[in-house]
């Protein structure tokens, strides 16, 4: 049984966290009062069933018991002086959608502090609104579980130092914030998408906690075209899982793998989360990237892949987000459509932006092979081998290194 | 008489489920589908989340184009996530396959069906 109950735990704790923390302005209380109202539900769900909307009461009784606390503590009598009318007993009733929605958004965007780096807004993320424990983050990081704890307590720290205001935010506000918050989504899969090229197993942890979260978004801006869109990536992607490693463990290069072991469940749900972000007329950076991952899903092989379509699309992104690395994807496109040659010659420009880029070698190296200037091809994946690869990029890339050598030989 | 077996249910609960669990809920519909494809034929449905519903609501102007909207959905709320449907006896035959896929994630309604035409499939 109890495995069906912190399921239900686990689908609101996003709300639920996201609501207890505007209304003890408290991280910290608002986790304790969760975990609270939790194990009050396991033992009075059983006996008494399940009650219709389960949100609503874990809400009052997390609210309930949290301000028991606050009530008991002497510590916390400060706040409850500030906040005293406030703090009456709740009955259980409906979230207000709009103000949920504002709450969840917020508890996010307090994650996405400027002070923290990247990892650790993601680390905070998974821990606060999801509810992972520190060991299944450190793994997912790779990093020791005592290690993640000290940084989730020192980001908390930060966080509390400067807090975010409460207020229902202003529709540029709330804009910013979605963006942010939504690149945070991004990063968190993509940290899951390289890590999980670890060398003993893959971890999917982060990629799907992320896609928990761009569902979240993508159900309480139901309108926003950006939030089924970055869904539909995040899902095209991940639809790749069992096809990006072979059983051997080595990586394998989107043009190699076997596409008959991409999930066809996250494609369709992608292909219809797409057209419906389609539908909104609006071009933002996720439909352009949904778009993309959905040419590459359609077709059959590489050599099938409408190029000319991706190369247009990355053209697209190129407009909205000039950045080197767009720019590298869309001459990716164009060696598919105008030979290496062409493509090497594009690339020139970015060769200092992207100097320490791997993926900027990778690309040049492959490009230098396909032309047959095999010497070449070696320099640039010894520069890719000096840039820190992961263990599964190691491989591949001493893989092409000996192939170049052994054509060298035979010449 | 026709009946359908509709599924409802809070969306992302069965997806949070540990894998042993979701395979427990699985083998049940594998079970019912077993039997069903047994007996002649049937017709089965999931959903995708809510999330990817689009909906077509009548205009209130008279005579105006429908309106087309993203939401909102509840999403928390108990929803309708799919639905069996086949020719049986009677509604204790009904009510005996329905059992099968009877799980904590869902509720199952069980109704006659008035209507019914086409036959699709996904596979």
């Amino acid at each position: 049984m109890s495995d069906w109950l912190e399921a239900t735990f686990a689908l609101h704790r996003p709300r639920a966290l996201a609501a207890l923390t505007r209304f003890f302005r408290d991280i910290d209380m608002a986790e304790e009062a969760f975990a609270e109202a939790c194990l009050k539900a396991l033992t009075v769900w059983p006996k008494d069933g399940a009650p219709r909307d389960p949100l609503a009461w874990l809400l009052t009784t997390a609210r309930n018991s949290g301000l028991d606390h606050v009530r008991k503590s002497q510590r916390r009598a400060a706040i409850l002086s500030r906040h005293a009318d406030e703090f009456q007993p709740l009955p259980a009733e409906t979230p207000d959608p709009d103000e949920m929605r504002d709450d969840v958004l917020r508890l996010l965007f307090i994650c996405c502090h400027p002070g923290l780096d990247r990892q650790d807004q993601i680390a905070i993320a998974l821990r606060v609104v999801l509810g992972l424990s520190v060991e299944e983050i450190a793994s997912g990081f790779l990093v020791k579980p005592k290690t993640m704890e000290q940084r989730i307590t020192r980001a908390k720290k930060k966080i509390s130092l400067s807090p975010v205001a409460f207020e229902t935010p202003s529709p540029a506000e709330r804009g910013a914030r979605l963006g942010e918050v939504s690149l945070m989504v991004y990063l968190m899969f993509s940290e899951g998408w390289s890590t999980s090229a670890g060398p003993t197993q893959i971890k999917l942890t982060l990629c799907e906690e992320a896609i928990r979260l761009a569902r979240l978004l993508a159900a309480l801006f139901p309108a926003m075209g950006e939030q089924a869109a970055l869904l539909a990536l995040l899902l095209f992607q991940h639809a790749r899982r069992d096809a990006r490693v072979d059983p051997e463990g080595k990586l394998v290069a989107l043009d190699d793998q076997d596409r008959s072991l991409w999930n066809r469940t996250d494609i369709a749900e992608a292909t219809g989360l797409l057209q419906k972000a389609q539908r909104t007329g609006h071009h933002g950076v996720y439909i352009i990237q949904a778009a993309i991952a959905s040419t590459h899903a359609r077709a059959a092989s590489d050599r099938d892949t409408d190029w000319a379509s991706i190369e247009s699309h990355y053209a697209a992104l190129y407009a909205l987000q000039p950045t080197p690395v767009v720019r590298l994807n869309q001459i990716a496109a164009q060696a598919k459509l105008h030979g290496p040659h062409h493509a090497l010659k594009e690339m020139e420009p970015l060769a200092q932006e992207l100097s320490t880029y791997r993926w900027f070698h990778a690309m040049r190296g492959g490009l230098l092979q396909d032309t047959g200037d095999h010497r070449a091809a070696i320099a640039a994946f010894e520069t890719v081998m000096a840039l820190g690869p992961t263990a599964l990029e190691r491989i591949a890339i001493r893989e092409k290194i000996a192939i170049c050598q052994e054509k060298l030989r035979r010449v | 008489m026709i009946y359908a077996i509709t599924i409802y249910g809070e969306p992302g609960v069965f997806e949070a489920l540990p894998k042993d669990r979701q395979d427990e809920v699985m083998s049940g519909h594998g079970a019912l589908q077993s039997a069903l494809t047994d007996r002649g034929e049937f017709v089965s449905m999931k959903l995708m989340p809510p999330t990817s519903a689009v909906m077509v609501e009548p205009s209130r102007v008279e005579g105006a184009a429908p309106l087309i909207t993203d939401g909102p959905f509840a999403e928390t709320k108990e929803n309708f996530l799919g639905f069996y449907a086949a020719d049986f006896k009677d509604l204790d035959e009904a009510l005996e396959y329905a059992k099968m896929i009877s799980s904590p994630v869902a509720r199952l309604e069980v109704r006659p069906v008035a209507w019914a035409g086409g036959v699709i499939s996904s596979e």
